[in-house]
């Protein structure tokens, strides 16, 4: 990865991060909620029907997951997928 | 004989996660055939207890797949909780209930199930990352884990029970206290259903205070199936178990229009305290009032002594055990070859403590369902104290058939407090 010029190598992290972050939502989606209805812009509350207990635990298994502390802010603006990837991204930079 | 003043209330679905036994017809034959539940504790050798044996439910990942999510295993840490909710969907299932549609609770299913204290080592974990200053790494399940009613709360959102949902807590009698509850209820006419019952944790965390009060037995950890020797001459204290029992009471007439099964008819029962008084403490029964609860029950069942046909002690191997046939003589006004049998299948599964009087129920209604008694294990001789006051017929040592009408099941609790059920066989005829 080294090898790559810097762009791609932002779009190759992204990717992955897009990848770990499907993986966790699953886990917490209601079960009349198919797996295939995640999607970059799905709201984790509105669209997929997480409950906002479980938000927390989301939050968890990100900083789990990519080895980073989310602060109140961030938990605040983890409203969708894409937002989810954003801030991991920043944050891994 | 019948009180018609009230709603009359039948037993139709029960559940058990027990140490010997996991399902009410696997229980039945373990009784039956007096297989024990007690086992070495690897876990309580680990950390040095004195008693090194337990009765812990074997629960099989198949078990938990069928009753949570994945999502629900996910940090599940309270085996109480696992047990509780094992048992009642057992229950309920029995029963032939539906759980409720998605938009709408049963407002006429109410849940009463207790517990002593819920998810130890859940909050355990719970501790140590508040301590590090972490409290933020606890995860969205540590509160229903961790509260006594989250059993009572997680059962109502997985059936839809829409009625009184509440745990109670009264130590050992919590089970048979949550069952009378449950049975006033829908005598009253406030519920057509409950789903009552209790659960116990495993592990050291909850037994630990036990061990430390030096009322386990501590020569029995190479020879665990001997560890429980209640009524017998060498009776060395009660061994730690845990588990869950749960049961669908229902009023007569709803189950007879519904063509349920019925095991058996609650005649009526009480609950009391001996407020640590006369020989009562913290820790000890007073005599007095455990014989003023067996007589409160017979009158609330508008039952007479001769009426009971078998008894389900409470008998759980400690040096109480013949203050407890002594207070059941004199409560009857019934002795020695007058006395109705007796029996307890503490020698089989040992203490479960909340768990108690709601694993016990569900053996007792067996009993009265399938009229016989499951031996007393383990005596190697009658305790003296005992053998003055009843004969030894009284107390089988094997399984055997028996007619039953009326059965009586007490459970007598740290704190001082009492709870006695009365039973009947139901028999389709008469009503």
């Amino acid at each position: 990865m080294v090898f790559l010029s810097s762009i791609e190598d932002i779009n190759m992290q992204e990717n992955e991060i897009q990848q770990e972050l499907f993986k966790i939502v699953k886990v917490y989606l209601p079960q009349d909620v198919k797996e295939d209805a995640v999607r970059l812009d799905s709201h984790l509350m509105q669209d997929l029907g997480i409950n906002s207990a479980h938000l927390v635990d989301i939050a968890l298994d990100v900083e789990d997951t990519f080895d980073i502390t989310l602060n109140e802010k961030d938990m605040e603006e983890m409203q969708t997928v894409s937002d989810a990837i954003k801030i991991v991204s920043e944050k891994t930079a | 004989m019948i009180n018609t003043s009230k709603n009359r209330v039948v037993i139709t679905g029960m559940g058990v996660v027990a140490p010997n036994a996991v399902g009410v017809s696997a229980f039945a034959k373990a009784l039956q055939e007096q297989t024990s539940g007690i086992r070495f504790d690897p876990q309580l050798a680990e950390l040095n207890f004195g008693c090194q044996v337990s009765g812990t439910p074997q629960i099989t990942e198949e078990l938990l797949l069928e009753n949570f999510t994945a999502l629900q295993l996910r940090g599940l840490k309270a085996s109480g909780l696992v047990y509780g909710v094992i048992a009642a969907k057992e229950a309920f299932a029995d029963a032939g209930l539906k759980i409720a549609p998605k938009e709408e609770a049963l407002s006429e299913i109410g849940i009463i199930f207790g517990t002593g204290q819920s998810g130890g080592e859940k909050f355990r974990e719970a501790i140590h990352l508040i301590d590090d200053g972490r409290v933020r790494r606890l995860g969205s399940t540590s509160v229903i884990q961790t509260m006594t009613s989250g059993i009572s709360a997680w059962l109502a959102g997985e059936l839809g029970c829409g009625n009184m949902v509440t745990s109670n807590s009264s130590a050992c009698c919590t089970g048979t206290e949550a069952f009378l509850m449950g049975y006033e209820r829908i005598a009253a006419g406030k519920a057509t259903q409950m789903l009552v019952g209790s659960t116990s944790d495993s592990g050291p965390y909850i037994w630990g205070g036990f061990d430390a009060m030096r009322i386990l037995p501590t020569r029995y950890n190479e020879d665990p199936q001997n560890a429980s020797r209640p009524l017998s001459n060498d009776a060395a204290g009660f061994v730690p178990g845990s588990g869950a029992g749960a049961f669908i009471l229902e009023n007569l007439e709803s189950a007879q229009k519904r063509g349920a099964k019925i095991y058996g008819e609650v005649l009526g029962g009480s609950v009391n305290s001996g407020g640590h008084r006369g020989d009562g403490s913290m820790t000890a029964p007073n005599g007095k009032a455990v014989q003023d609860c067996i007589q409160l029950a017979m009158k609330d069942a508008q039952i007479e002594s001769k009426d009971i046909d078998a008894i389900n002690g409470h008998l759980t191997a400690t040096s109480k055990d013949a203050f407890e046939i002594k207070n059941w003589t004199e409560a009857l006004d019934r002795k020695e070859s007058n006395f109705p049998t007796i029996n307890t299948f503490k020698s089989l599964i040992g203490h479960c403590l909340a768990a108690a009087g709601s694993v016990e129920l569900v053996g007792a209604v067996l009993q009265l369902k399938e009229q016989r008694v499951y031996g007393n294990s383990n005596i190697t001789d009658l305790h003296g104290d005992i053998s003055d006051l009843v004969d030894a017929a009284a107390l089988p040592l094997q399984t055997k058939n028996m007619k039953i009408n009326v059965l009586a099941k007490a459970s007598f609790g740290f704190g001082d407090v009492n709870a006695c059920v009365i039973l009947k066989k139901f028999d389709r005829l008469e009503t």
